[in-house]
Order: C-alpha cells, then sequence, then structure tokens
C-alpha cells in the first residue's frame, strides 16, 4: 500500500515537472543549445509565484502567467548575450542564470518562501471539491489526485501549445536553426531572432514549470533550481529510450512526459530501498551521462577515439 | 544586374596573419550571364561569393544587386533574391528535418513567415514535381529525413532548394568539388538544366577548369583578391585549358604550381 502510495505521489509530481523538461527539450534537443538558464528561470518561477500568494495575496493562476512572462524575459535575455553580444552558449546561460539568483532574493526578500496558510493553487482547487472525509478518502489521495490532474492538464496544454507552434513557419525556422543555421539564414530567415524566441519559449515553459512546482509543492527556494536541468535531461532521455520508435513530434513530446514521470517513480522507489537523498543527485548525474553516452557507444564508436581526419575533398581527376 | 564597386577586403587586419582576399575588385554581371570563376588557392573566388551572399561585408567599396546597395545589408535580408549551394553537401539542408520540410522552407524564401501551417497540402504537390524533374527518385522519399541522402542526393535537393524561388543571382561555390566525379556529371547537369530552363544569372566557382570552360557563357580567373582575366561569347567557347594554364603561368610569374589546377 506505502508502495502504490509513493508510486501514486511520485506519478503527481512527474506530471509537474513535465513542463520543465519540456522547456528543456526545447533547447537541449531542437535548438541545439545546452541552455542553463533554466536553473534561474525555474526559481524566477517559483518566487515570484510564492510572492504572488504569500505577499501580494494575489489569484495563484495569476501568478502563473507572471511566472511565464518573467522566464520568457529571461529566455530572451540569455539570446540576446549570445547571439548579440556574441557570448558563447554556455556562458551566456551561465550568466543569466547566476545574475537571476540575486533577483530571485530580491523578489522574495529571503532565501524561501512558505505557502502555508496561505491560498495556493491546490488548495484553491480543493475548496471547491467536497472534503477527503466526505468522500472517504485519505487526504492525501485527494491532495495529490488535484496534483496529478492539474500536472496532467497543463502538460497536454503544453505539448498541444508546442505541436502547434512548431508546426508553424516560424516554429519550423526554429527547428531548422537548431539543425543547420547557415541554411536557414540563406532562406532568407533571421537566425538570430529564431534563436532568441527559443531560448523566449524554452524560459517561459521552465519559469511556468517552476511556478506551478511552488504551487504543488507549497514553497519556493532560490536554490530551488540548482541542478534541476540534470533531471530535465533525464526526462527526456528516459523517454527517448522507451519511445525510440517515435518519430511523430507530438507522440516525443508525450515520451518527456512518461519521462518525467518514470524518472520520479525511480527516484521513489530508489529512496524507498533506502538510499539517502543525499546522494540522489550523484544517482541521477550518473544516470544522465550513460543514457546520454550508450547511444554514441552503440555506433560502435570507441569511447576516446579521436576526431577522424577527413581525406581533402577537392582533388579532382578527369 | 550585380555591380561590385572598388571591393576591398582584408582578413585578420593589422595581425601576423594578416590576408588581402580581395584587391580593388570591379566586376558587373549582365542579366542571364553563366559565369563560372577559376582560380587556385587563396584568389578569392569563395571570398568574392560570400561578399555577395552577406557572409562578410566588405571594408571599401559597393556592391548593388539591380541597382539596390546590398553592401551592408545582413545575410539573411539578401537571401530573397539569392540562391545559394555550398561545397559542403551538409551545409544547404537541414539534416534532421524531411525533404518536403527543408523544401517548405525554401518555399519562403523572401515571403514573410508566420504562424501559419508550415506546410501545406497544395505545395506538396509542386514539390513532388520538382523533385520527379531532378531524376533520382526523391519524390517517393518526401518525408525521408534529408541526413539519409547521399551527398550528391543533398547537393541536388540544395540546388532545387536554391530555385524554388527564382533567385535574381545563383551562387554556386564549388558545389560539386565534395562529390564523386559520376555524381558531380549530375549535379552539373542538372544545374545546367535548371539554369538553363529559367535563364537564371549565376556565378558558379569551380577548380576543375574543363567545368570551367564547358559551362556557362563568361569565365573569370581570379588571382590574388582581383580578376585577371575575363572571357565571354566566342572567345570563351574556343578556349582550352592549355590557355587557362598558360596564363595562370604568365600572371603568377612562373610560381604558379598548384597541384589542384594541374591535375584538372
Amino acid at each position: 500500500m506505502n508502495l502504490l502510495l509513493s508510486v501514486y505521489g511520485a506519478t503527481a509530481q512527474g506530471l509537474t515537472w513535465t513542463i520543465f523538461a519540456l522547456g528543456v527539450f526545447i533547447t537541449f534537443r531542437i535548438l541545439n543549445y545546452a541552455d542553463l538558464t533554466c536553473e534561474g528561470s525555474f526559481a524566477l518561477g517559483g518566487s515570484i509565484s510564492s510572492v504572488f500568494v504569500v505577499g501580494l495575496k494575489l489569484n495563484p493562476i495569476l501568478s502563473l502567467f507572471v511566472a511565464l512572462l518573467s522566464g520568457l524575459a529571461a529566455g530572451a535575455i540569455t539570446g540576446l548575450l549570445h547571439t548579440k553580444l556574441k557570448i558563447p552558449s554556455i556562458l551566456s546561460g551561465i550568466l543569466t542564470m547566476f545574475g537571476l539568483y540575486s533577483i530571485n532574493l530580491r523578489i522574495m526578500g529571503q532565501p524561501n518562501t512558505s505557502l502555508v496558510g496561505n491560498k495556493s493553487l491546490i488548495f484553491m482547487i480543493k475548496d471547491k471539491l467536497p472534503t477527503a472525509a466526505e468522500l472517504g478518502i485519505m487526504d492525501f489521495i485527494l491532495q495529490t489526485g488535484v496534483v496529478l490532474l492539474v500536472g496532467l492538464i497543463f502538460s497536454l496544454i503544453a505539448i498541444a501549445f508546442l505541436y502547434w507552434f512548431f508546426g508553424t513557419e516560424i516554429g519550423s525556422c526554429i527547428r531548422a536553426t537548431g539543425n543547420n543555421d547557415t541554411m536557414v539564414r540563406a532562406q532568407g530567415v533571421n537566425t538570430d531572432m529564431m534563436k532568441i524566441a527559443g531560448l523566449s519559449f524554452s524560459n517561459g515553459l521552465i519559469a511556468l514549470a517552476g511556478a506551478l512546482v511552488t504551487q504543488t509543492q507549497g514553497y519556493a527556494d532560490v536554490g530551488m533550481g540548482q541542478g534541476v536541468i540534470v533531471i530535465g535531461l533525464a526526462s527526456i532521455v528516459i523517454g527517448e529510450v522507451l519511445f525510440f520508435k517515435a518519430k511523430n513530434f507530438a507522440i516525443k513530446m508525450l515520451a518527456i512526459m512518461c519521462g518525467s514521470v518514470i524518472y520520479r517513480i525511480i527516484i521513489a522507489l530508489i529512496l524507498r530501498l533506502g538510499l539517502d537523498t543525499n546522494d540522489m543527485k550523484l544517482f541521477t548525474a550518473i544516470v544522465v551521462a550513460l543514457a546520454l553516452s550508450i547511444p554514441n557507444m552503440l555506433k560502435n564508436k570507441p569511447l576516446f577515439a579521436r576526431k577522424e581526419v577527413k581525406p581533402p575533398i577537392n582533388v579532382t581527376k578527369n | 544586374m550585380l555591380r561590385f564597386n572598388g571591393i576591398y577586403k582584408t582578413f585578420n587586419q593589422n595581425t601576423v596573419n594578416e590576408k588581402r582576399a580581395i584587391n580593388d575588385l570591379s566586376l558587373h554581371l549582365r542579366r542571364g550571364d553563366f559565369v563560372t570563376v577559376i582560380g587556385g588557392n587563396g584568389a578569392g573566388k569563395s571570398t568574392l561569393l560570400n561578399l555577395i551572399a552577406g557572409v562578410y561585408s566588405p571594408d571599401s567599396g559597393r556592391i548593388l544587386l539591380d541597382g539596390d546597395d546590398i553592401t551592408n545589408l545582413p545575410e539573411y535580408r539578401r537571401a530573397k533574391d539569392l540562391g545559394r549551394v555550398f561545397q559542403d553537401p551538409m551545409m544547404g539542408t537541414a539534416a534532421n528535418m524531411e525533404i518536403q520540410e527543408n523544401l517548405a522552407l525554401a518555399y519562403r524564401r523572401g515571403k514573410r513567415r508566420g504562424l501559419r501551417w508550415g506546410i501545406t497540402n497544395k505545395e506538396k504537390q509542386i514539390y513532388m514535381e520538382k523533385l520527379n524533374n531532378l531524376g533520382l527518385g526523391l519524390e517517393t522519399r518526401m518525408s525521408t529525413k534529408v541526413g539519409l541522402l547521399s551527398g550528391g542526393q543533398r547537393q541536388a535537393l540544395t540546388l532545387l532548394m536554391a530555385t524554388l524561388q527564382e533567385p535574381k543571382l545563383l551562387l554556386l561555390d564549388e558545389h560539386t568539388a565534395a562529390l564523386d566525379p559520376s555524381t558531380a556529371e549530375r549535379v552539373l547537369e542538372l544545374t545546367q538544366d535548371i539554369v538553363s530552363a529559367n535563364n537564371l544569372t549565376t556565378l558558379m566557382v569551380t577548380h576543375n577548369m574543363k567545368q570551367a570552360i564547358q559551362y556557362g557563357n563568361r569565365l573569370i580567373m581570379m588571382y590574388e583578391g582581383n580578376i585577371i582575366f575575363d572571357v565571354s561569347g566566342e572567345e570563351k567557347s574556343n578556349l582550352k585549358v592549355t590557355d587557362l594554364l598558360k596564363k595562370f603561368e604568365t600572371v603568377s610569374k612562373g610560381s604558379f604550381a598548384n597541384d589542384r589546377m594541374i591535375l584538372s
């Protein structure tokens, strides 16, 4: 029973983190850009959302919207640093992330904010439902059920939106930019704008996820973003391994949703086996490193081989 | 059509690696010209094309296309008038996207892109027809990822993409150099077909003197960032490889011994 409950809780948690994984997917897989802004924008979303509910006593749904907008801005800053100021991609993300730490502290005015005793999104919804006692179930089941549904609805909306967006003319250009930006420029597209738009979208979703996670877990912490990119990558990789045959873009994103849930279930199960919580980050890092490298190793390439030297290609013999 | 007025371009200026790539170059292309450009390594052939495409901007001088000053226009803004095929077959296409998706990107060159769907069924008919004309069997593989195609197929596709929206000027930068001889031959035939069918103004850089003589109505030879020989019409069609070699020998004062040029 306890096992089932922890799987149930992990499923709900995985669903609330799906949007985050989708955000990482946009930069990492579509734009081919390892964007570390996400660690800052995730906490940015959380900070804003907590302050909206605790300090300003505003509607938590409004806080999600504002978090989304702030993430869009954060991503755009990274994009501008990279494209206009020519700062290398990883460093651009790190700079924004680093700066956001101070901004997040400013927003909250303290390192963390608890939502306890305030109307969070989950409690707002729960208030409209019959109580757990009336339904004759445990309060944990009801509350987690609300989280699960909220997570699922947000994930599906995000997937539908991204499916539409990346099918449009502009979306296609963003996909192509991640693939081969020389070609995209030759087809008359401003690739700088495409990169900025892609980073912006990604971080908008990630900040939204940060707000959603804050609303469901009941607190925000300035350090909540630390290392989350690895969790995003783990979700993506698990999804890709399980749905390796997926060609359709929507299926690929659903695979990431499953990946996000499965990651949480694995973690929950391992914790039940008695692993120290503090070791989880190391464990996740190793899993992601293996998952990212195994496909390369399977291509029969020696692990530390030198780069192949191409023969000169200009020699004509006629 | 295209005018180059006194263009200079130096790379790594004021460093030990300073290299004057283009040196006071002026050039005028007439509409419908098919110009082949030859020259040794470092003669400035590719730089010439990249200056037109907007990859670099010149240090001084002006570039006019159809009377419009495009000297400092960013690369993506000139693209509407230019069709480009690169030396590297990987450069002209997006490997992780489908053949039809690549074509759809090219089909919108010079048009406003918005939030309409990226590819319509009506276009797919057009693409199928055009791919059919290539005669490579690609029309049955429209949803194949381009990364699965061979270098020759990708180059043929890039050529189609470059001309899907008729460009004012087609820029071919040694586009057959990375292909095996028979594939190169096929891609050149396709080039000739497409250029004549649309009467495209074309600038084709090549390392191969035979190709340079065989194709086009005008030939330009470059040396140290300038044009040293410019022939067209009958004079060009009577040209022989030996004539070109001799020409090269004179201007480079005997120092010319580029193995690639000799091989060709």
